[in-house]
């Protein structure tokens, strides 16, 4: 049989994005792949050059808008690394519950969007239906519901609601039921574990060479959690822990992204509690010395990092962002080879794409 | 040397290419019909009947950019369900009659983009969703960004916002089925 070359995007229900996974087939078995990314790039790095270092935390919002949160949250911690300003306890745990929720929602999406795609529809319709909990405590939280341009260098921009506490663990106690059920739902379905268990082998030795950080090398077996092994913001006083599975094929991905959710939901019952009363805020100065600060933190996706170099001047001379999914993606040859065409998709989903951060 | 390319044979008329039959639907169904009174007459007949299916059945392509395609998704799940108005999200192009842009347009995308809008049939309208698909939006000043979807494709409905709500997005639809049956477009003749 003749070989030929299939492009799956930039428009394809496989996607989650805009991108491009050009395969090779031969029949139905993929013997190359290779993906093709820069659609969305928006040139964010060039644009954070000529915007003063309050104007960039909404830009760095909109680079991933799975966990937008996320990604203010490091923006804002690396500034702070650069300008060397100590963040009052009350702000940093309101960071750690707010960005533990977005966590849940980005796991959440990235399970509506797995089910939908594995033709699981009523995984769709649930995991949405207890993503708008959590999106409507962040929107009580930062008055927006996906971009919330909430984390301020040296705080965060105002407190925790009232009743923010209460809703939070009912929340926690919510979710943690429905998790339950979503256990039950998705590995009692024979055909979701058809198409998930022994599919998209990533081997530990493979993904620890390609730079693979996240669900993605947990699945693999190798414990490496920056929260754990790097710790920023208050993680050391938290007790939790990370989420491993050694099998390393897309089921224990799932499985991984499951159990983080429960964490989750452990890290901001604690958060909350912990929460001291006090300042949340203090006011940082207008300018960045000269010299250069480094971001670290466990995205949803992966390792984000952050380097900014400072020139004295109220702007930065140069914003560099490290993506968890633009190195990630480069495992998808190793991981399509010798699969079928139909398993493309649980593959690539297993991944859970964001463009946003990968083009930049 | 021949002068004329020989007459299509029968195998030929049964297994037309793409482009043939394109060409063969243009000559009977836009010249004869656009300029004869039997397409007024089928328009005034079937006019109303078209207008109605179309508002309650508008199918936009499955097609997510960045942020508002999250807020795409959510207002066809359960808490907003965009399906009560009859706006099912389909894959492929060649099903849908809106094409709802909800994000930056690079130049990359730009002739994909294109491509996807003259793959749709039609009578086709386009949803410009977002500020980055209105004018750029946060991304204006960069160099890789198209400044709005409406340089290069004709935007019918503007939903602002950044991200726009579901609300907002449901609202523009509701807007554009009112412009579906206020122009009342014929389909034989485009009138």
């Amino acid at each position: 049989m003749a070989e030929m070359w299939i492009n799956m995007g930039p428009q394809h229900p496989m996607t989650h994005g805009l991108w491009n996974l050009r395969v090779k087939v031969d029949g139905e078995t993929i013997v190359d792949a290779e993906p093709e990314v820069g659609y969305l790039h928006r040139g964010i790095e060039k644009i954070c050059e000529d915007r003063t270092y309050t104007q960039i935390i909404p830009i760095t919002d909109r680079l991933c808008y799975g966990s937008s949160l996320t990604w203010s949250h490091l923006y804002c911690l690396t500034v702070e690394d650069l300008m060397g300003i100590e963040v009052p306890e009350r702000a940093e745990y309101i960071r750690v519950a707010a960005i533990e929720m977005q966590r849940i929602a980005s796991h959440l999406m990235w399970l509506a969007a797995y089910a939908a795609d594995l033709g699981a529809m009523i995984g769709f319709i649930y995991t949405m239906r207890d993503r708008e909990i959590f999106i409507d405590l962040l929107q009580a939280l930062t008055g927006s519901r996906l971009t919330y341009n909430y984390p301020r260098i040296g705080g965060v921009a105002h407190d925790t609601p009232p009743n923010f506490e209460r809703d939070s663990l009912r929340a926690c106690d919510y979710m943690e039921k429905k998790l339950k059920e979503y256990e039950d739902l998705f590995d009692g379905s024979k055909v979701f574990m058809m198409r998930n268990v022994d599919v998209g082998k990533l081997k530990k030795e493979d993904a620890m060479n390609l730079g693979i950080t996240g669900p993605l090398l947990r699945g693999s077996g190798c414990n490496y959690d920056l929260r754990k092994d790097m710790p920023y913001s208050v993680y050391p006083e938290i007790d939790f822990e990370a989420a491993t599975h050694p099998d390393g094929d897309c089921y224990a991905r799932y499985r991984i992204r499951m159990d983080e959710m429960y964490q989750s939901c452990r890290i901001i019952r604690q958060a909350i509690q912990k929460m001291p009363k006090g300042k949340w805020r203090i006011v940082a100065p207008r300018n960045a010395p000269a010299g250069t600060g480094l971001g670290r933190v466990e995205d949803p996706r992966g390792e984000g990092m952050m380097y900014i170099v400072g020139n004295g001047t109220d702007r930065p001379y140069r914003v560099k962002i490290r993506s968890p999914i633009f190195v990630s993606v480069s495992a998808a040859k190793h991981m399509l080879l010798g699969y079928k065409v139909a398993d493309v998709v649980a593959i690539m989903g297993s991944f859970d794409m964001c463009i946003g951060e990968t083009d930049r | 040397m021949k002068d004329q390319p020989d007459p299509p044979s029968v195998g030929q008329v049964i297994a037309f290419r793409s482009k043939d039959f394109v060409k063969w639907w243009d000559d009977i169904f836009e010249g004869v019909l656009r300029r004869s009174p039997v397409g007024g007459a089928l328009d005034f007949v079937t006019k109303d009947f078209f207008n109605w299916a179309s508002r309650n059945s508008i199918y936009p392509l499955h097609f997510g950019i960045m942020c508002c395609a999250l807020e795409m998704a959510v207002a066809s799940a359960p808490r907003f369900d965009a399906q009560r108005f009859g706006i099912i999200y389909r894959s492929t192009p060649r099903q849908c009659d809106v094409l709802l842009v909800n994000g930056p347009v690079s130049k990359k995308l730009k002739p994909a983009l294109r491509r996807l809008y003259d793959q749709m049939p039609g009578p086709k309208w386009v949803v410009a969703m977002g500020e980055c698909a209105i004018s750029g939006g946060p991304f204006y000043s960069s160099y890789s960004v198209v400044q709005g979807v409406d340089q290069f494709i004709p935007v019918d409905i503007y939903v602002p916002g950044c991200p726009a709500r579901p609300e907002a997005l449901i609202d523009g639809f509701i807007k554009l089925q009112k412009l579906i049956v206020e122009n009342k477009k014929g389909a034989f003749t485009g009138k």
